[in-house]
């Protein structure tokens, strides 16, 4: 009886295998990741321009320009390793992975450096 | 402000998300796509779900003391789905994609040796009650335990167990597991299930 249980059960877990999601929607769900980083990024570039004038204000951008700058980070760390993940396990594959996740941090840094 | 100085860094915060959505994607999409039966819904609610999660994230995570974040997700994606299904009136477009498609996604040996059973399974899931078939989605297709899905349905531990093994043996008796057709007791709880699900929608 439990064998036939289990057999069914494990039919069961054949039968519901789990489903790996399309690229496409993981690039889309990443790339809308970014830009929701993005948007609280200019709202705080509004927020600096008024706020400037007064220096106790000044410790604040500093601070959101830390963590904007880190937000966008991991998240250009997520894509780099989704890449790495994709592409073969190999020395020269890796060696790809690291260059490239090393470019989009120069990418990201300069992009968000130059917004601010 | 008391507040505020206990909130977390937002670069930490989102950092942690990112780990989150790594570690869950497949989860939310699979729940997704054996709960609304097609990819292009499946998409969209996942999408919708990560969304909703980055929104509440912070709150969340207070709030589960450390425990982890999973079910909570497919909560959303579960809210989400019943909020599809009442927007639209409607059960899934179609009977879970093409089981052809389905099946497609299984390995050539499974194809050859168990095709016709893998198929009876997953017509067998679609048609059970909705908290039945969510419960089996959870256990089989995310490999949750029984306190996850618990906290994932919004019901206790037991009245989980009690679901899940109600829903095998109901699975069970529908697939007929010798080639039969549905028993006589199995049609009346089909109905009674069906009755409950038309009430509940």
């Amino acid at each position: 009886m439990s064998e036939a249980v289990s057999h069914f059960e494990s039919l069961l877990r054949e039968a519901l295998a789990p489903v790996e999601p399309p690229e496409g929607l993981v690039e889309r769900l990443e790339d809308t990741l970014m830009s929701l980083t993005e948007m609280a990024a200019d709202e705080l570039e509004g927020w600096e321009l008024t706020a400037m004038r007064d220096p106790r204000n000044w410790a604040r951008p500093v601070a959101a320009v830390v963590v904007g700058g880190a937000a966008g980070t991991a998240l250009v760390l997520l894509r780099a390793r989704r890449r790495a993940q994709a592409s073969p396990r190999t020395v020269s594959g890796a060696r790809e992975s690291a260059e490239r996740a090393i470019r989009d941090l120069g990418r990201e840094t300069r992009r968000l450096l130059g917004e601010r | 402000m008391a507040d505020k100085a206990n909130q977390k860094p937002k670069a930490l915060l989102d950092a942690e998300f990112s780990d989150l959505y790594r570690a869950h994607v497949r989860d939310v999409y699979s729940y997704a796509y054996y709960r609304v039966g097609d990819h292009h819904d499946a998409e969209d609610l996942t999408e919708q779900t990560f969304l909703q999660a980055y929104r509440h994230f912070e709150r969340a995570q207070r709030e589960s003391e450390g425990r982890p974040l999973r079910p909570w997700l497919i909560r959303i994606a579960h809210n989400l789905a019943a909020n599809l299904y009442r927007d639209r009136a409607r059960k899934p477009a179609t009977p879970i994609d093409e089981i052809t498609t389905l099946v497609a996604l299984h390995t050539t040996e499974q194809l050859v040796e168990g095709r016709d059973e893998l198929s009876r399974v997953l017509e067998g899931v679609r048609q059970l009650p909705d908290d039945r078939r969510e419960a089996l989605i959870m256990r089989f297709a995310l490999g949750m335990d029984n306190r996850e899905i618990a906290r994932a349905l919004g019901r206790s531990d037991g009245a989980t167990k009690v679901l899940i093994h109600r829903a095998i043996k109901q699975l069970e008796e529908r697939v007929g597991h010798g080639g039969e057709g549905p028993t006589e007791t199995d049609a009346q709880r089909t109905n009674s299930g069906a009755g409950s699900r038309s009430a509940a929608r």
